[in-house]
């Protein structure tokens, strides 16, 4: 990649024919179907393209429309972007599980043109609500599947559309050359709806400059290569995985791999063996999680080995990795260690060949992220927004640090306010809110500064960001101590058996909390205890199950009060919730965080519960099913009380 | 071909061609027990026909005369315009109609890739000592069936269990499994026993799509026994209502609804 390339590199589409020129041959997608990986090498995919853009221009598709995307990962849909953004329309990918309502407002709010979906089920949501949608032209959908019998005018089948636009093309492919040759640096390349923690979801619109600067020096940063492989898993309509799956794909030629379904990407991921993988802490916490379990259920023997084996490399597989002194008697106990179980093991969870892996979203507990750095694997954290095109931190080889989330990412100014707020300016930073310029102005300031709502701070020895929480929600309690909810929140989630935890306190006497178990942790746990339940409630307000609960609560306790900034936000009363929080009853957002001010409406009863000293809270609770119904279940929810430490009072003041 | 030839629309637009199989006066007996008392009924190409009724009604004797296990005493069984010789299972399975059983039976030990595959026996003409050494006619067969196969578990959302032993699934899944291994046949009518018995109700929900989607994507014929009477009155088109052996009711899910004979023998009703 020299500097001379890349300054005729100015789009997505250019990107393309670049790499058919230079990787024709190799292969760009693959997808497994059939039980067999299809792959299609770039000449291929550049040609689908064409065929789709024809098709768009055949239905009318004119420049700077918006070609909404709604499926699950696959190459047709990666294509589908590619082939707006060569005719100068703009892809806006959206979160696929999305309920009818949010998917309304995101097609109104675009006026979007042009629908195209994976299956029936989003056909059906859009059908639902179509009356609403003034601008939507036609729906394309690439799965025909159950919907012989509907109204075609305004549907059509993706390779129908490709077909379509290959028998046009004599007639337009020079209209086409012709968009694609007027496609400068500054225009859109995609927009993003951000999922939104408070409010109505944004839209974020991120230029061929953005995107194009932003892939290059990040895949500059980690030395990626065109042989890398990727798994496209998570959801299209997330920043992360444009950048991954589109931007750094055609800006280095890495190879796109999507999963069977997304029950068989397990599997997949294994067969594939990516050397470049991102996933949410989430997705770790369930591998490890998994391994547990299985391991539970060993035999004696392999039970030692393994124990064994960890515990080496807990001590010396993250000092390898960052290259840190090592006995040689501990290496050759870490290379047997190597071929008898860290090895088979990561085979087993498809990171053998993981040259690079990174996790963000959220934080991600220590020993979760070291038991994954023991084993040989170079996780990294990095930290960052849609509004930043990814990156703001990363943190480079070599220097990984489990609480910090490493320097500021190649081009990018980092800085923090007086209220310890962070801000920053990088060529990644984003156009604008589409149709929003008072939210616009708030976020961007003249200069191009953003601010995160993230408070944190650099470290001083190292220079590396530590992010503490979201600057709107850190608090005070009554007594004047700082409350950072988030901060106790993670602690608690780093425990297996606890999927969320929602701390409350600001402007209160003390801390409470509500928490959500992890069914699987905790099933496998009841069953091998044998304690028998009949289905989530049940399990979730056993009193064996409060009690294992609120040991941790207390272990969390006494690790926070270690902090004298933040020993006020020990947790002092707890519950366990009676449902999973869900993003279809709007208490997590899609991207799985937790809508605090819509949990503390929705809860108020319980939250009032763990004030007031009451022992037991019997509450109902709406929900809403995965069709968009509603249903409600109500249970008793006991309050238990947590042990504190007392500490000295520091005041904030 | 059909005596009655002609075909009718079905109210979401499906289009119901002529009588695939009809059922003349059938009497089976085991002994002296009447299972099924002259009853005629039948089957039109393209619809989806259930057969309900309350317990020992005979529902699943009418099934397994239909899949010929049992021959009848007395009565006629017409298919494709032609008069049935009384006949060994496997020889109806060729004419091209497959079945799943209310107590689910699949081979434990084998992969559902496996077990589904078995249903493409019909459709394997190698030699043994050919499909031992996978060679010639063996290998190219084997690669055409696992297509056919592997589309069936497309359909039927299972590739995350595509290599699973079956006795390791719940019995919501064996339930598609059997689905699966009977589509894999390519039948023209398809036979489901009791296909959403033990289930809960979303697992009954998706059940009722595939059988709805089978139907609408293949054309597949579908002879239905079920239980829960929802169910049945959501997805088929007509609708044959058994009791004590008898017919008792025969028509669109409406008309048996409101059929007196129908719901005496749901409800119950006093014996005199």
């Amino acid at each position: 990649m020299t500097a001379t390339a890349s300054a005729d590199l100015i789009s997505m589409p250019e990107l393309l024919a670049r790499n058919v020129l230079k990787f024709g041959a190799k292969a760009a997608y693959r997808e497994k179907e059939f039980g067999i990986w299809q792959s299609w090498t770039w000449s291929e995919a550049a040609e689908q393209v064409e065929a789709l853009a024809l098709g768009l221009l055949t239905l009318g598709a004119a420049k700077g429309d918006h070609v909404a995307i709604a499926g699950r990962n696959r190459p047709y849909l990666y294509w589908t972007m590619l082939a707006a953004q060569s005719i100068g329309a703009v892809p806006v990918p959206i979160y696929q599980d999305s309920v009818g309502e949010e998917l309304a407002y995101v097609l109104d709010h675009c006026n979007a043109r042009f629908l195209v979906v994976g299956d029936q089920e989003q056909v059906d949501k859009v059908l639902d609500i179509k009356d609403n949608l003034k601008s939507l032209q036609q729906i394309i959908y690439l799965d025909a599947r159950g919907m012989r019998k509907y109204d075609h005018s305004k549907l059509s089948q993706f390779h129908k559309l490709q077909d379509a636009g290959r028998a046009a093309k004599s007639e337009l492919i020079d209209e086409l050359a012709d968009r694609q040759a007027k496609l400068t640096y500054d225009d859109t390349c995609v927009m993003l709806y951000t999922s939104g923690t408070t409010g109505r979801p944004k839209g974020v619109v991120l230029s061929n400059r953005n995107v194009i600067e932003t892939s290059k020096s990040s895949a500059q940063f980690d030395g990626l290569v065109s042989d890398e492989e990727v798994v496209a898993y998570l959801p299209m309509a997330w920043v992360g995985d444009y950048i991954f799956s589109v931007g750094q794909a055609l800006w280095t030629g890495f190879c796109v791999n999507c999963p069977e379904s997304p029950e068989t990407m397990m599997t997949d991921l294994r067969e594939i063996g990516p050397t470049y993988y991102f996933a949410p802490p989430r997705v770790f916490e369930n591998q490890l999680t998994d391994v547990m379990i299985r391991m539970e259920d060993a035999g004696r023997f392999k039970k030692w080995m393994f124990h064994k084996s960890m515990a080496l490399a807990k001590k010396v597989g993250p000092e390898l990795l960052n290259g840190h002194p090592v006995s040689t008697m501990d290496r050759v106990k870490y290379w047997l260690g190597d071929k008898f179980i860290y090895g088979p093991l990561k085979n087993t969870l498809g990171l053998s060949r993981v040259r690079i892996g990174y996790t963000a979203g959220e934080a991600i507990g220590p020993e979760l992220f070291d038991f994954y750095r023991s084993l040989g694997i170079n996780l990294k954290q990095l930290y960052g927004q849609t509004e930043a095109t990814v990156y703001i931190t990363m943190q480079p080889d070599g220097e990984v640090l489990a609480d910090t989330v490493g320097v500021p990412a190649p081009g990018v100014e980092v800085r923090v306010g007086d209220n310890g707020e962070i801000y920053y300016r990088s060529p990644g930073v984003f156009v604008e809110y589409f149709n929003n310029p008072e939210s616009t102005a708030s976020t961007k300031d003249k200069d191009g500064w953003v601010a995160t709502g993230d408070a944190g701070f650099f470290e001083e020895n190292n220079g590396h960001l530590r992010i503490i929480d979201r600057a709107k929600d850190v608090g005070k309690i009554k007594d004047g101590r700082m409350f950072a909810p988030k901060y106790v929140e993670n602690k608690l989630k780093f425990f297996p058996n606890i999927l969320e935890a929602v701390v409350f306190g600001n402007d209160r006497e003390f801390c409470t909390a509500f928490i959500n178990i992890d069914l699987n942790a905790v099933g496998n746990w009841a069953e091998r205890n044998n304690i028998a339940y009949g289905g989530y409630q049940e399990l979730s307000q056993h009193s064996a199950v409060l009690e294992m609960i609120k040991s941790h609560v207390e272990e969390t306790n006494l690790s926070v009060a270690e902090d004298p900034m933040l020993s006020g936000c020990q947790v002092h009363r707890f519950l366990v919730l009676h449902k999973e929080l869900d993003a279809d009853d709007g208490e997590l957002t899609r991207t799985r965080k937790v809508r605090r001010r819509i949990v503390e409406e929705k809860f108020s009863d319980l939250i009032e519960g763990l004030y007031d000293g009451s022992e037991r809270v019997a509450t109902t609770t709406e929900v809403t099913y995965e069709d968009g119904r509603k249903g409600s279940i109500s249970a008793t929810l006991e309050m238990r009380d947590a042990a504190t430490v007392a500490t000295q009072r520091i005041a904030a003041e | 071909m059909f005596d009655q030839p002609e075909s009718f629309e079905t109210v979401d637009g499906r289009t119901i061609g002529g009588v695939m199989m009809e059922m003349k006066n059938i009497t089976l007996r085991f002994g002296g027990v009447v299972a099924i008392q002259d009853i005629s009924f039948d089957i039109r190409e393209g619809e989806i026909r259930a057969i309900i009724g309350p317990n020992g009604a005979g529902k699943s004797s009418m099934l397994n005369v239909i899949s010929g296990f049992y021959n009848p005493q007395e009565g006629e069984v017409w298919y494709k315009g032609e008069l049935r010789p009384s006949m060994k299972p496997f020889e109806v399975a060729r004419q091209g109609i497959a079945r799943t059983f209310q107590n689910i039976a699949l081979f434990e030990g084998m992969s559902v890739l496996d077990n589904v595959m078995t249903g493409r026996l019909n459709h394997m003409k190698a030699g043994i000592l050919s499909q031992a050494l996978w060679y010639g006619n063996a290998q190219r067969e084997e690669t055409e069936n696992r297509e056919v196969v592997e589309r069936v578990i497309d359909f039927l959302e299972i590739q995350d269990i595509r290599k699973t032993p079956v006795s390791r699934l719940p019995y919501g899944l064996k339930k598609r499994v059997e689905l699966a291994r009977a589509l894999a046949a390519d039948p023209k009518l398809l036979l489901l026993d009791e296909p959403m018995a033990g289930m809960n109700v979303e697992e009954k929900e998706d059940m009722s799509r595939f059988i709805l989607d089978v139907n609408d994507e293949f054309g597949t014929t579908i002879a239905l026994i079920e239980h829960d009477m929802s169910v049945v009155m959501d997805i088929s088109d007509r609708v044959v209502v058994m009791d004590y052996g008898k017919k008792i009711g025969d028509g669109t899910p409406k008309d048996v609804r409101s059929n007196k004979a129908v719901i005496d023998a749901y409800l119950g009703v006093a014996h005199d």
